[in-house]
């Protein structure tokens, strides 16, 4: 792993000049995994509020070569690039070392994306795919998603006199993509930038398909200010509601265990999206919202201390 | 020299594919198509193809991943009908507006519901505006040999459009008929190699596909495109023509059968064009000036040809395998009556529907076409614009 100072002095290969919001975590992430190798990278981006951010006609960020063509395709698009390289290489049409990359947010992963996703992991392309989960359909309008949490407030879910926002739980997609038993799965957040540089390095370099969860804390949808970005990602791991972890060759390895586990309450009440459940009369749902996070946290412990 | 074979037309187009051996081809089975991934994975096991399967689950990600393999460099086909081209149809417009020239083969077949797995244009007919180009295909022999002409025309820099070379489900897909299988030597020879023009795989030029397009660049987009599309039916006649010269056998944009001296003419496409052909003979040698159009490229439409070829006959049915529904005629209908309404006598134009699903039409069938033209020139009374070639009951609009 480079240090800091050495990986500053890598060129850029996302150019500045992006539409994304001010405080949004996206090009955050994007940055980390283009500076932390020196492969060549080509990527498949499904439709999101990255993609519609960087690749804005006749303007492109991507410093490198990038295709997007729909939202629940990324994995698919990227199989075909990645089925044609093998034919370049067996006819020795080029000598780059070329990696593959599909990006997408929860909405081309977690929901429409998911049928091309486990296909492409099914057939063992060797592609990394990045979700940057925002935990809801930030980019037409914070709309809920299958990734969005217990109880949040989205504009399709939202908190009203009958409603309290989500009724159902987030779906465990890391499980997902680990039941398709590929050499690399692991979850990482921006504010852990050197375990999810580590990740990403490791997800490129494994021999076939890798799947990264990236937590990315959204200001608009989320609800908190745009400084706060990467402070909203760490209290996701001080209260285990995004837990650090990563799974090579089926056994389970969580990469930060935090000293004192704090209550979902300090995560809540940095985010609009989780004000209601703060107020008095919401206090089983608060509850409740602290189960789901013990119960998926204590099942990691129990996974790692039984090597599984 | 070629060589003569019987075999299926799934199996004539999987040969060709074979010889064409494309870099990649990302698939989904569907019937009536599916004996041509079938074939393709057994000829690239038995090592006598080395084309990158992928066998995706669907046939959306069969689209998607020929997008990706063509923009990252690749020559790339894809096999499909029915369902699973409406299942693609999104990436389908997304091939085209990328200008990548990926050949699809399609086995056409009625659209459910009622679910029906026989031969329409239901299928083909939905993607008609998605910008590529559409060959219509007799028989096996014409589906062996488009599939050849269609890597060509795609390729061509000034089209770089894709095509969906396009046969009747089961008619042709499943019929054993005789036709001449070339040398795989000379096939290779023809289509050439493929060079791109822009590959994602070319790292050094960091090619941006996709850029999303505002309402002040989105026109522009479209208008280019379609410049695309229109290059291609002087490279549907030229390599069609090329064609001949190699293998000796002509290709033009449509094959107009008797149609000089016609006064009656049917307009159709696909498998039921050979059947007509006999009535039309037999209507002959009893004196009627009967003759037939017989349209294989339908996308881009080739209506000044059209023109010519059907301005001086007095009555024209158009015989479409579908149902626009709720449309003022059938699409072949649409763009024939369109094209002639420019011509100063021009014929008077009926429209009929046929083989939906699979059902059957036979040669009295198109004789009782012919008569009712002959009806119509001679009382100069139209009766129904719009009628059904045999169906139970009776077509009342």
């Amino acid at each position: 792993m480079a240090f800091l100072n050495e990986l500053a002095k890598r060129e850029e290969r996302l150019a500045p000049g992006h539409r994304l919001c001010p405080g949004c975590g996206q090009p955050i992430i994007v940055r980390a995994l283009l500076n932390i190798t020196d492969y060549e990278i080509v990527i498949a981006h499904a439709t999101g509020c990255m993609e519609v951010c960087s690749g804005l006609f006749p303007y492109t960020s991507w410093r490198v070569p990038w295709i997007h063509s729909a939202f629940e395709n990324a994995a698919a698009t990227i199989a075909g690039a990645e089925a044609m390289y093998k034919v370049w290489k067996r006819k020795g049409k080029t000598d780059k070392d070329i990696k593959f990359v599909a990006l997408a947010s929860d909405g081309g992963t977690y929901d429409i994306g998911l049928q091309a996703l486990s296909g492409a992991l099914e057939r063992w392309h060797n592609f990394l795919y990045v979700c940057i989960d925002n935990q809801a359909y930030q980019n037409t309008g914070v709309q809920r998603s299958s990734a969005s949490p217990f109880g949040s407030n989205t504009t399709t879910t939202p908190v009203g006199k009958v409603k309290k926002g989500k009724e159902q739980p987030r779906k465990d997609i890391v499980s997902i993509a680990e039941g398709h038993h590929i050499p690399y799965v692991a979850q990482g957040s921006p504010h852990a930038w050197r375990d999810l540089m580590n990740k990403m390095k490791q997800g490129l370099e494994v021999e076939g398909p890798a799947y990264l969860n990236v937590i990315q804390p959204c200001c608009l949808g989320w609800r908190f200010p745009p400084d706060m970005t990467i402070e909203v990602a760490r209290m996701s791991a001080e209260t285990c509601v995004w837990p650090l972890y990563e799974v090579i060759d089926g056994a389970i390895k969580i990469n930060y265990k935090p000293k004192k586990k704090l209550p979902i309450e300090e995560y809540f009440k940095m985010q609009g999206r989780f004000s209601h459940f703060l107020k008095p009369e919401n206090k089983d749902m608060l509850k409740e919202a602290q189960r789901l996070t013990d119960k998926q946290w204590e099942w990691l412990l129990k996974r790692e201390a039984a090597g599984l | 020299m070629g060589k003569k074979v019987a075999l299926m037309g799934n199996t004539a187009t999987a040969h060709a594919i074979r010889q064409i051996n494309p870099d990649v081809i990302a698939a989904y089975p569907i019937t009536p198509s599916s004996d041509i991934p079938m074939a393709v994975a057994s000829f690239i096991a038995d090592g006598l193809m080395d084309t990158e399967l992928v066998t995706v689950e669907s046939e959306h990600s069969a689209m998607s991943a020929c997008v990706g393999a063509s923009a990252a460099g690749g020559r790339v086909m894809t096999i499909t009908a029915a369902q699973g081209l409406a299942l693609m149809s999104e990436i389908v417009y997304i091939a085209s507006s990328l200008r990548l020239p990926i050949v699809t083969i399609i086995a056409a077949r009625a659209l459910s519901s009622p679910l029906n797995i026989h031969g329409d244009h239901s299928d083909v007919m939905e993607v008609r505006d998605a910008g590529w180009i559409q060959l219509f295909c007799e028989d096996s022999q014409e589906i062996y040999d488009s599939t050849i002409q269609a890597i060509k025309i795609s390729e061509n820099k000034n089209v770089l459009t894709p095509v969906m070379v396009i046969m009747d489900g089961f008619n042709t897909s499943h019929s054993v008929e005789i036709w001449e299988m070339e040398e795989d030597k000379r096939v290779k020879e023809f289509i050439g190699e493929y060079t791109p023009k822009y590959p994602l795989l070319d790292v050094s030029r960091k090619i941006t596909y996709g850029a999303w397009a505002p309402p002040a660049e989105y026109s522009e987009h479209k208008v280019s495109q379609l410049h695309g599309l229109l290059q291609s039916p002087s490279m549907v006649k030229k390599v069609g023509e090329d064609f001949g010269k190699a293998f000796g056998r002509n290709y033009g944009i449509f094959e107009a059968y008797k149609l000089d001296d016609a006064d009656y003419a049917i307009v159709i496409m696909g498998s039921a064009a050979g059947t007509a052909k006999d009535v039309v003979d037999a209507l002959r040698e009893n004196g009627v000036k009967a003759g037939l159009l017989k349209m294989r490229m339908f996308r881009p439409f080739p209506a000044d040809e059209v023109k010519e070829a059907l301005g001086n006959v007095k009555v024209v049915a158009t015989l479409d395998r579908v149902i626009s529904a709720g449309a003022y005629g059938s699409p072949l209908f649409n763009e024939i009556r369109s094209a002639l309404y420019d011509v100063p006598q021009r014929p008077i134009v009926i429209d009929y529907i046929y083989g939906l699903g699979g059902r059957d039409t036979q040669p009295k069938h198109f004789k009782a076409v012919y008569e009712n033209l002959k009806k119509i020139a001679k009382t100069g009374k139209v009766g129904k614009i719009l009628d059904f070639i045999n169906i139970r009951g009776k077509w009342e609009e």
